[in-house]
C-alpha cells in the first residue's frame, strides 16, 4: 500500500472574510464605544449630552429671525409664524455688529482699522512664520507707528518725530561704539532717545506740523470700542512688553545682587496681583504718581498697566527659554570671547527667545481675554457694548444671541491662535536637545 | 559693578520720583496717610458674611468679610476644579472616540473663551432658567425641589440642607437677624461645635495613616498584614466622628417654603453659585490639560515593566503611574490654583461681595483713601499668592525625585 492521502487540494482558498464583528464601522464602534460595560455606560451618557444639548440649541439658533428692527418684532414674528418653541432673535446681531466689532469708531473710517489690521499682519508674517520674506521686517518696524496713526488720526508727524528717537538711538549704538566704548554706547543708546523725547520730540513736531500739515481726521480714544479696543490693548500690550520682558528675565538670570531682587520684586508684586486690581490703581491711583497736572486719557493708562503686568509674564516666559538652553551655549559664547550683550544678543537671546515663543502666544491668548475686563473701568469692549446694547430700548432684554456672538468671536480668535502656537511646538520639537 | 551702581541710582531716583509725587499729590488734595478709616463705622450691609457684620461693623471688619468671602469662593473653586479637571483630562485621554471628543469640546471651549463672560453667562442662566420661589407654592406647583425634597433651585440662589446642632457648645453668639437681613450662610453661633468636629475628623485622618504605617511596618516584619486594617483605619475616623455628632444632638434643618420665600437651611446666592462654577469650569479646563499632559509625560515601558512584574491595573496606576505623574502635575497646578485666587476678583461682574467690592470698592468710595485702599488689597492679595505657593513648594519638594 503506498501512503498517498486521499485528497490534495491543488489551489488555494481566498481568505474568507473576518467576521462581521471584526470589521469596518462595526469593529470600530465596537472597540472605540462598548468595549466594556464602564465604557457603554460613557457613550450612551454623552449621546444623551449631545443629543440634550443639540435639542436645545439646533432649533433655537437655526430658526433664528434676522429681519428686525426691535426684539418686540422679533418676538412678533416669532408669534405670527407659529412656531411652537422660542427662536432666537439674530436681528441684533445683523443691527449692532459693527459696534460689536469697532465700538463707536466713525463708520466712513472704517478702512483705518482694517488696514491696520492687515498691516499688522503683514508685520508679524516674518516673526511667526520663518518661510516668509526677511525684508517684511521693514513693515514689522514701521508697523507700531503706522497703526498708530492710522488708528488715531491727526497729524502724521508725532509718530514720525516719535520714531526718530529709536533711529538716534540704533545711530548712537552703532557708531558710537568706537569713541564711547560698548557699554558707554548702550548708555547713551538709552540716554539720548530719552531726553530727545523728552525736551526736543514735543516742539520739533508742534513746528513740523505748523509748517508743512500732512495728518487725517484724528479719532479720540472714547470712540473706540469692541473686538478693535481688545485687540489694539492685547497687541500694544505684548508689543511694548516684549522688550521690557526680555530685560526683566535677563534681569532675574543675571548674577548683579541688586538687579537680580528688583527684577524679582517687581515681577512677583505685579504677578501676586489680579489684573482688575491693576485695572482700577491705572484708574484710580495713576494721577498720585505722576507730577501734579499731568493727565492722560484712560486708554494709554490702560496700556500702560496691561504693558507692565504682562511683562512680568512674558518675563518669566523669556526666563523659561533662557532655563532650557544647554550650559554649552553660554560657555561657548564665553570662550569665543564675546562680553555679556555680545553674547546675549548673537547667541543666547536668538535661541531662547524661538523656543518661547508658544509661551508668548500662550501669553497673549490670556492677555486678549484679560482686556475683557476694561469694561469695570469704562471701557467699551465687547462686553460693555453688550450692556450698551441692552441699555437701547430697541434690545432691552436680549442676552443670549450677544453672549453667544461674543464668545464666538473670541473662540475663534484663541483658538486659531493657540492651533498655531500647537503648529509651532511640534515644529520645533527636533527630537534632540 | 558700574551697571549695579547706576541701575541702583536710576532705581532710587525713580523711586525718589514717585514718592515726591505722592506726598506733593496728596497735599494737594488735602489728604494724610493713615489707616486710621478702618476702626470708623462701615455703614453697607453685606449680603453674605461668614463672621458676625452689620452695617455698624468698622471698615476693617468689613474688608475681613470680604477676605473671607474671597477665600471661601476660592477654596470651593479649588476643589471642583480638581475633580473636574482630573476627570476631564483622564476621560480625554479614553478610548472611547466620543467621550475623548466632548471633553476636547469642554476643554477647548473654556480655554478660547474670556472668564468674565463665562460668569456672566452662568449668572444669567442662574437667574433667567430657574423658577422663582413662588413657583413652589401651591398643590400642583410648577417647580419641586430635588434630591427628596431638600435642595431647592430658586432664581433667588440655591437652598441646601444645613446641619444644626440641638446641644450646641455655643460660641461667638449672632443675634437673630432682624431687619429683614437675612442669616449669613454659615451661622457663627455653632463655630465651637465644627471646630471639635473639625479637629477630631483631622485627629482621625492622622490616626488612620498611622495604623497604616504601623501595618506595613508589621507587614514588612512578618510578611502578614494584620487583619482588618482597613476597617480599623475607617473606624477611626468616622466613629469619634458619628459620637460627637449624637452628642451633639446634630439635625439637619432642611430648607421650606414659608410665605414668598424659603427659609431654613443654607443660601447660597447666585453670584456665589456662578462665581463658584465658573471659576472651577474655566479652571477645571486647564488642569485637565494639566493632567493630560502629566500622564503623557509618563513613558509606556512604566505601565508595562509594571504589567510585567505582575501589578494588577489599579495597582500599577496607584504605585507606578500617578506618583511619576504628580511630580510633572503638581508644580503647573499650583499656578493654576493662584490664578483662580486671582480671578475671584472678577466677581465684582455679579456683585459678590469679595474683599474687592468691601475694601476696594465701597470702603474706599465712602472713605475716598483709594491709595491706602489698594494698598491693602494689593498686600491681601500678593501674601495669599505668596502663602499658597509656598505651601505648595513644600508639598512639592517632598514628592520631588530625590536626585543625587
Amino acid at each position: 500500500m503506498t501512503n498517498t492521502p486521499s485528497f490534495v487540494r491543488t489551489q488555494m482558498l481566498d481568505p474568507k472574510d473576518p467576521p462581521i464583528t471584526e470589521k469596518g464601522a462595526v469593529k470600530w464602534i465596537r472597540e472605540n464605544l462598548f468595549s466594556g460595560w464602564l465604557n457603554t455606560i460613557l457613550t450612551i451618557v454623552s449621546l444623551y449630552v449631545i443629543y440634550w444639548v443639540l435639542a436645545h440649541i439646533l432649533p433655537w439658533s437655526v430658526g433664528g429671525i434676522w429681519n428686525a428692527e426691535s426684539l418686540t418684532e422679533c418676538r412678533e414674528i416669532r408669534d405670527a409664524s407659529g412656531i411652537g418653541y422660542d427662536v432666537a432673535c439674530w436681528a441684533v446681531i445683523a443691527d449692532r455688529w459693527h459696534q460689536l466689532l469697532f465700538g463707536f469708531y466713525p463708520s466712513e473710517l472704517y478702512w483705518r482699522p482694517i488696514l491696520a489690521l492687515i498691516l499688522f499682519g503683514v508685520a508679524i508674517a516674518p516673526i511667526l512664520f520663518d518661510t516668509a520674506p526677511r525684508k517684511l521686517l521693514i513693515v514689522t518696524a514701521i508697523m507700531p507707528f503706522a497703526a498708530y496713526w492710522l488708528l488715531w488720526g491727526g497729524t502724521i508727524w508725532g509718530p514720525l518725530v516719535t520714531a526718530l528717537g529709536f533711529v538716534i538711538g540704533w545711530a548712537v549704538l552703532t557708531y558710537g561704539a568706537a569713541t564711547l566704548g560698548a557699554l558707554g554706547a548702550t548708555i547713551g543708546a538709552i540716554v539720548v532717545p530719552l531726553l530727545y523725547w523728552l525736551l526736543v520730540a514735543g516742539p520739533l513736531s508742534g513746528i513740523l506740523g505748523a509748517a508743512l500739515p500732512i495728518g487725517i481726521e484724528a479719532v479720540p480714544s472714547d470712540r473706540f470700542g469692541g473686538f478693535m479696543l481688545a485687540i489694539v490693548i492685547g497687541v500694544a500690550g505684548i508689543v511694548m512688553s516684549l522688550p521690557l520682558g526680555i530685560f526683566l528675565a535677563l534681569g532675574r538670570q543675571s548674577d548683579l545682587f541688586i538687579i537680580n531682587k528688583c527684577s524679582v520684586i517687581f515681577i512677583e508684586v505685579i504677578r501676586g496681583v489680579p489684573l482688575i486690581v491693576w485695572l482700577f490703581t491705572a484708574s484710580l491711583l495713576l494721577n498720585y504718581f505722576l507730577p501734579p497736572g499731568t493727565n492722560f486719557d484712560l486708554m494709554l493708562r490702560v496700556i500702560i498697566m496691561v504693558t507692565l503686568f504682562s511683562s512680568a509674564y512674558i518675563a518669566e516666559v523669556v526666563r523659561g527659554g533662557l532655563a532650557a538652553l544647554p550650559r554649552g551655549q553660554y560657555e561657548g559664547a564665553d570662550s569665543l570671547g564675546l562680553d555679556y550683550w555680545q553674547s546675549m544678543q548673537l547667541i543666547i537671546l536668538p535661541q531662547a527667545l524661538k523656543i518661547s515663543i508658544p509661551g508668548i502666544v500662550s501669553t497673549f491668548i490670556g492677555l486678549f481675554k484679560d482686556t475683557t475686563l476694561v469694561v469695570f473701568i469704562g471701557l467699551l469692549d465687547p462686553i460693555g457694548l453688550s450692556n450698551a446694547i441692552r441699555a437701547d430700548s430697541a434690545w432691552n432684554g436680549i442676552y443670549w444671541e450677544l453672549f453667544i456672538f461674543i464668545g464666538l468671536c473670541f473662540f475663534i480668535f484663541c483658538f486659531s491662535m493657540s492651533r498655531y502656537s500647537q503648529w509651532l511646538e511640534r515644529k520645533l520639537n527636533t527630537g534632540h536637545r | 559693578m558700574t551697571i549695579q551702581v547706576v541701575a541702583f541710582a536710576l532705581i532710587l531716583a525713580a523711586i525718589w520720583f514717585l514718592g515726591r509725587n505722592i506726598v506733593h499729590n496728596l497735599e494737594e488734595l488735602g489728604k494724610d496717610f493713615n489707616f486710621a478709616f478702618l476702626n470708623s463705622r462701615a455703614g453697607y450691609d453685606i449680603n453674605q458674611r461668614l463672621i458676625e457684620y452689620s452695617n455698624d461693623s468698622t471698615h476693617g471688619r468689613a474688608a475681613l468679610v470680604g477676605i473671607l468671602n474671597t477665600l471661601l469662593v476660592a477654596f470651593l473653586g479649588c476643589i471642583l476644579a480638581t475633580i473636574l479637571g482630573v476627570i476631564a483630562g483622564v476621560l480625554r485621554l479614553s478610548k472611547n472616540w466620543i467621550v475623548g471628543r466632548l471633553m476636547t469640546v469642554y476643554v477647548e471651549g473654556f480655554r478660547n473663551i474670556p472668564l468674565l463672560l463665562w460668569i456672566i453667562l452662568i449668572f444669567a442662566v442662574m437667574t433667567e432658567a430657574t423658577p422663582q420661589p413662588r413657583d413652589f407654592r401651591g398643590e400642583d406647583a410648577e417647580a419641586s425641589m430635588i434630591l427628596g425634597d431638600s435642595v431647592a433651585v430658586t432664581n433667588r440662589g440655591i437652598y441646601v440642607p444645613n446641619v444644626v446642632f440641638t446641644r450646641s457648645l455655643g460660641g461667638n453668639e449672632m443675634t437673630e437677624a432682624a431687619d429683614g437681613v437675612e442669616a449669613a450662610i454659615i451661622p457663627s453661633a455653632v463655630a465651637m461645635d465644627w471646630l471639635l468636629v473639625l479637629v477630631l475628623l483631622v485627629g482621625g485622618v492622622l490616626a488612620s495613616k498611622a495604623i497604616g504605617r504601623w501595618a506595613t511596618k508589621t507587614q514588612e516584619a512578618t510578611g502578614i498584614r494584620p487583619p482588618a486594617t482597613l476597617w480599623m483605619q475607617i473606624g477611626v475616623i468616622l466613629g469619634p466622628f458619628v459620637l460627637v455628632m449624637i452628642a451633639l444632638g446634630a439635625t439637619l434643618d432642611l430648607p421650606e417654603l414659608r410665605g414668598f420665600n424659603f427659609s431654613g437651611g443654607i443660601h447660597m446666592r447666585n453670584s456665589l453659585i456662578a462665581l463658584w462654577f465658573a471659576l472651577s469650569l474655566y479652571t477645571g479646563a486647564f488642569i485637565a490639560e494639566i493632567v493630560r499632559a502629566g500622564i503623557l509625560a509618563v513613558s509606556r515601558g512604566q505601565t508595562e515593566a509594571a504589567f510585567a512584574l505582575g501589578l494588577r491595573p489599579n495597582r500599577t496606576m496607584n504605585l507606578v503611574i500617578l506618583p511619576q505623574a504628580m511630580r510633572v502635575i503638581i508644580p503647573p497646578l499650583i499656578s493654576q490654583y493662584l490664578n483662580l485666587t486671582k480671578n475671584s476678583s472678577l466677581a465684582i461682574a455679579v456683585g459678590y461681595m469679595d474683599v474687592r467690592s468691601t475694601l476696594g470698592g465701597i470702603t474706599i468710595n465712602q472713605t475716598g483713601r483709594e491709595l491706602e485702599g489698594m494698598l491693602l488689597l494689593g498686600l491681601f492679595y500678593l501674601v495669599t499668592s505668596l502663602v499658597i505657593s509656598g505651601a505648595m513648594n513644600i508639598y512639592n519638594n517632598s514628592v520631588k525625585l530625590k536626585e543625587r
